[in-house]
């Protein structure tokens, strides 16, 4: 008896163990399930003459080209802007900011805490807010004095550089990339953020002690650990450009061959009745995902979440 | 001489107050205590890596208590050696010239005079990742001598190691000392590794540092 009590409670255990992981397979195995089924639903739907002729269509070759270009400069600033702001909201809630921080009293502690949780809700307010909301807020900064002279101000300075085409920044190309770096650059900060929390800052700090000065620490100790997270970062500002269609609507509109880039194609071939065309848009979407998660992939092959992978 | 006067310092409840000793030129320090009293967060402070409440440090004569960690001249070899994951041993180690603007002659010398001392040639052309837990220490020691600093802080170098490996890099421990002239403050839990290296020793307890003999070192109830 005593010996069969363990042997049952072994058994028992294992059909656990095995519904457990069954249980969890199911609801995994749906969501896979679910965008492989899409996929394969577009593909059906369009044919090769249907994306043949979207890519003949000399408006739908320059959407693809601007939505290349405006996303790589979008996800280009989006790292210019989260490299520096994702390491100091890692650093400044670091332990060793701690240790300095408990020095002084508990009232400059409690400050601290909180402006740094203020700026760390401000930063994701990018990522929560609807798409509509973020273009209407671009649109309606571009109507306030100083929105309106930098507007005429990037205007000049195009035309200054012999770009009359770009007249500002409003309705424009430059609309097309501050809309999609605006969402983009969220995704980067916290992408980096986490990077530089994964990356432990006692390197950094004996590095102080050898000489260096917090930029050489930053520069030469830090960042060429992070690089996997940077490339992450990057392709996450990259795809989510890519698919990025509320803020352009509103703030660059869907002017052909002047602000329409693949997600405007989609929509504006949709709207008029058009759905093989807008299917066949959404596969060269699908595809540049595709290979863009690919790439991040590879390059980040052997890395682990030690090493700031996020994607 | 390295002179720590009326040291305060505090972390939240965690307080150490009134720390004062002196440590002669050229002599090695042995800094014992027990786990939680402190030891790390006053080698920390004296690197300059915490803000202290009161109190103040020299070395030899120049008074560091407010100077950045860079500029303290202070060679700091944490418990886990910190290497930089990214970097070769051999620029790792020459990391202290290279950023005091030293030549690339001058730092392939000193990093060869290192590597031949510590015995660490034939791994300067690796990365950290793989160094066994030894090798990990020796460069780290080069690293944080590299520069001929006027204090070497050693955090438990010796803790994570094999019997084997540990005496090895006691007696490494004790030549270096010597051929480098270097002042050193060594932590440790290790009584037999305090007594053959140590030639002054401190125990920190309850807050205080106090001076203790070689003969009463192992004994607690000393301090």
């Amino acid at each position: 008896m005593s010996k069969n009590k363990p042997k049952s409670i072994r058994q028992a255990r294992t059909q656990w163990d095995g519904l457990f992981w069954t249980t969890m397979s199911v609801f995994g195995v749906f969501y896979l399930a679910l965008i492989i089924a899409m996929l394969v639903a577009d593909f059906q739907f369009a044919n090769w003459s249907d994306m043949s002729s979207l890519l003949s269509d000399e408006r739908v070759r320059f959407s693809i080209w601007l939505s290349l270009i405006s996303c790589t400069i979008a996800a280009i600033l989006s790292l210019w802007v989260a490299i520096p702001t994702g390491f100091l909201l890692a650093r400044l809630g670091s332990e060793s900011m701690t240790q300095r921080l408990g020095q002084r009293s508990s009232g400059c502690r409690r400050l601290f805490n909180w402006a740094r949780y203020f700026i760390d809700t401000l930063l994701d307010i990018p990522i929560v807010l609807p798409p509509l909301v973020v273009g209407i807020s671009l649109l309606v900064l571009f109507q306030t004095p100083a929105g309106r002279w930098l507007d005429q101000w990037t205007g000049e300075l195009f035309a200054s550089l012999g770009y009359t085409g770009i007249r500002g920044i409003t309705y424009e190309i430059p609309a097309v990339i501050l809309a999609q770096f605006t969402v983009a650059a969220a995704f980067a900060v916290r992408t980096m953020r986490n990077t530089f929390e994964q990356i432990d800052d006692r390197p950094e700090r004996v590095a102080l002690t050898l000489g260096a000065s917090h930029y050489q620490a930053f520069s030469m100790v830090a960042l060429p650990q992070a690089w996997r997270g940077i490339v992450a970062a990057f392709t996450l500002a990259w795809a989510r450009s890519l698919g990025e269609f509320g803020p352009i609507l509103i703030f660059a509109g869907t002017a052909r061959m002047k602000t329409e880039v693949l997600s405007t194609t989609v929509y504006l071939n949709f709207q008029f009745g058009n759905l093989r065309g807008a299917v066949s848009a959404s596969l060269i979407l699908v595809t540049l995902a595709i290979v863009v998660l690919i790439l991040t992939r590879l390059l980040t092959l052997g890395g682990s979440s030690k090493k700031g992978v996020i994607v | 001489m390295i002179s720590v006067q009326q040291l305060l310092l505090r972390q939240g409840d965690f307080e150490l107050s009134q720390i004062s000793f002196e440590i002669p030129l050229n002599s090695y320090a042995i800094l014992m205590g027990a786990t939680g009293s402190g030891k790390t967060t006053l080698l920390e402070s004296i690197c300059g890596l915490r803000a202290i409440s009161g109190g103040k440090i020299w070395i030899g004569g120049d008074e560091i208590t407010r100077t950045p960690p860079a500029q303290r001249q202070i060679g700091y070899v944490p418990q886990d050696s910190s290497l930089f994951p990214t970097m070769k041993v051999h620029r790792q180690i020459a990391f202290g010239m290279e950023v005091r603007g030293f030549s690339q002659a001058e730092r392939n010398q000193r990093v060869e005079e290192l590597a031949s001392s510590l015995d660490i040639t034939e791994i300067l052309d690796r990365y950290p990742r793989g160094l066994s837990g030894g090798e990990k220490q020796r460069v780290a020691l080069a690293r944080a001598l590299s520069f001929r600093p006027r204090l070497l802080c050693l955090d438990e170098p010796l803790s994570a190691l094999d019997d084997d490996t540990r005496s090895n890099l006691t007696r490494l421990l004790k030549k270096i000392q010597q051929s480098e002239s270097v002042t050193v403050l060594h932590i440790t839990h290790n009584v037999e590794e305090g007594i053959e290296l140590g030639t002054v020793h401190f125990r920190l307890d309850k807050g205080q540092v106090r001076s203790v003999g070689c003969e009463d070192f192992g004994d607690k109830n000393t301090a």
